[in-house]
């Protein structure tokens, strides 16, 4: 365990990091950058279950990863629906 | 020029700050006298398997109390700002139909997570998880089905009954706590029962499933106030 944690941890980070980057920096569609900012949520969760707090990571899973990521999809179509209509 | 610098000084004092942290970070080899406290005195007092549990809803209950009013109150509001754009029969813009997967997949899906949630947070006191992850999961039910059906109409009536009647358990359950048992949020309202079982633990799985239906109504009013609105 103790030897898988800082390489896992390293990887975890890092997925992160390109996650969020790819986030701000997507240019080409936003889908593309809600399901990656929600990315970002699923691997911090990852991290919380490392770390031994599963309860946080289940919050940050249903409601960050989750419902946040629903909910932008939910608000893109009706901005989209509105705007054509 | 002067920006970007500014903001690479900026990023730099952060990094630096974080460093500081990290490289002054001594594990504690041993839990501290509070963590040690419920560690040591959780499953005899409580009867709550999931020490998290214990300490959210009856050592910390209050807290429990205040959040749940913040996300009553953030819930209201959104319902106050929102009200004004809401429209009464069918003036909706006719939407593009959803795909054909989204609604065979909702169908699937929807009954299966509410199954889930419910059993998060009915579960809270023996595994991880419980009444605020249990009602995200059903407001994501919820927000599914919208998803799948755009001009779909929640009964605002049975959201708010759902709501206030969670609310007055909660509570009520912790002024009986008052007159039978240590205080108010106190527990042992109910025998406490078997460690590990589903029926134990006194009042924690009877407040944290209140807890998760208040949470997933209120989830569940935002979101139908947001579908319910024509300027977005």
């Amino acid at each position: 365990m103790s030897n898988l944690f800082i390489p896992m941890t390293v990887l975890l980070c890092a997925s992160m990091i390109v996650a969020g980057l790819m986030s701000i920096w997507s240019k080409r569609s936003l889908p593309i950058v809600m399901l990656s900012s929600g990315l970002v949520s699923l691997l911090a969760s990852v991290q919380y279950l490392l770390l031994a707090a599963p309860d946080v990571a289940m919050t940050e899973a249903a409601i960050g990863s989750g419902l946040t990521t629903f909910l932008f999809f939910f608000v893109l179509s009706r901005v989209r629906g509105g705007a054509n209509g | 020029m002067v920006k970007s610098f500014s903001v690479l000084v900026l990023l730099l004092g952060i990094g630096a700050m974080f460093a500081a942290l990290l490289l002054g970070y001594v594990p504690d080899s041993e839990l501290n006298q509070t963590a040690r406290y419920y560690a040591d005195k959780t499953a005899s007092e409580t009867g709550a398997a999931n020490i998290v549990a214990a300490i959210v809803v009856t050592y910390r209950g209050l807290d429990t109390l205040g959040e749940v009013t913040v996300l009553f109150l953030s819930a209201a509001i959104v319902g106050l700002v929102l009200a004004s754009g809401h429209q009464q029969g069918k003036m909706r813009h006719a939407q593009p139909p959803s795909g054909e997967l989204l609604v065979i997949g909702v169908r699937l899906l929807v009954p299966l997570i509410l199954l889930l949630g419910v059993y998060v947070f009915i579960n809270g006191h023996l595994t991880p998880g419980g009444g605020f992850q249990g009602g995200a999961i059903l407001a994501s039910a919820m927000l599914l089905l919208l998803l799948g059906d755009p001009l779909r109409t929640f009964s605002h009536k049975l959201i708010a009954i759902v709501e206030s009647i969670s609310g007055l358990v909660f509570v009520g359950m912790g002024i009986l706590g008052i007159f039978y048992a240590g205080g108010f949020l106190d527990n042992r309202v109910l025998p406490l029962g078997t460690l590990g079982e589903v029926f134990s633990a006194g009042a924690i799985p009877i407040i944290y499933s209140f807890v998760g239906l208040k949470v997933g109504a209120e989830f569940s009013s935002m979101l139908a106030n947001l579908s319910g609105t024509e300027e977005l």
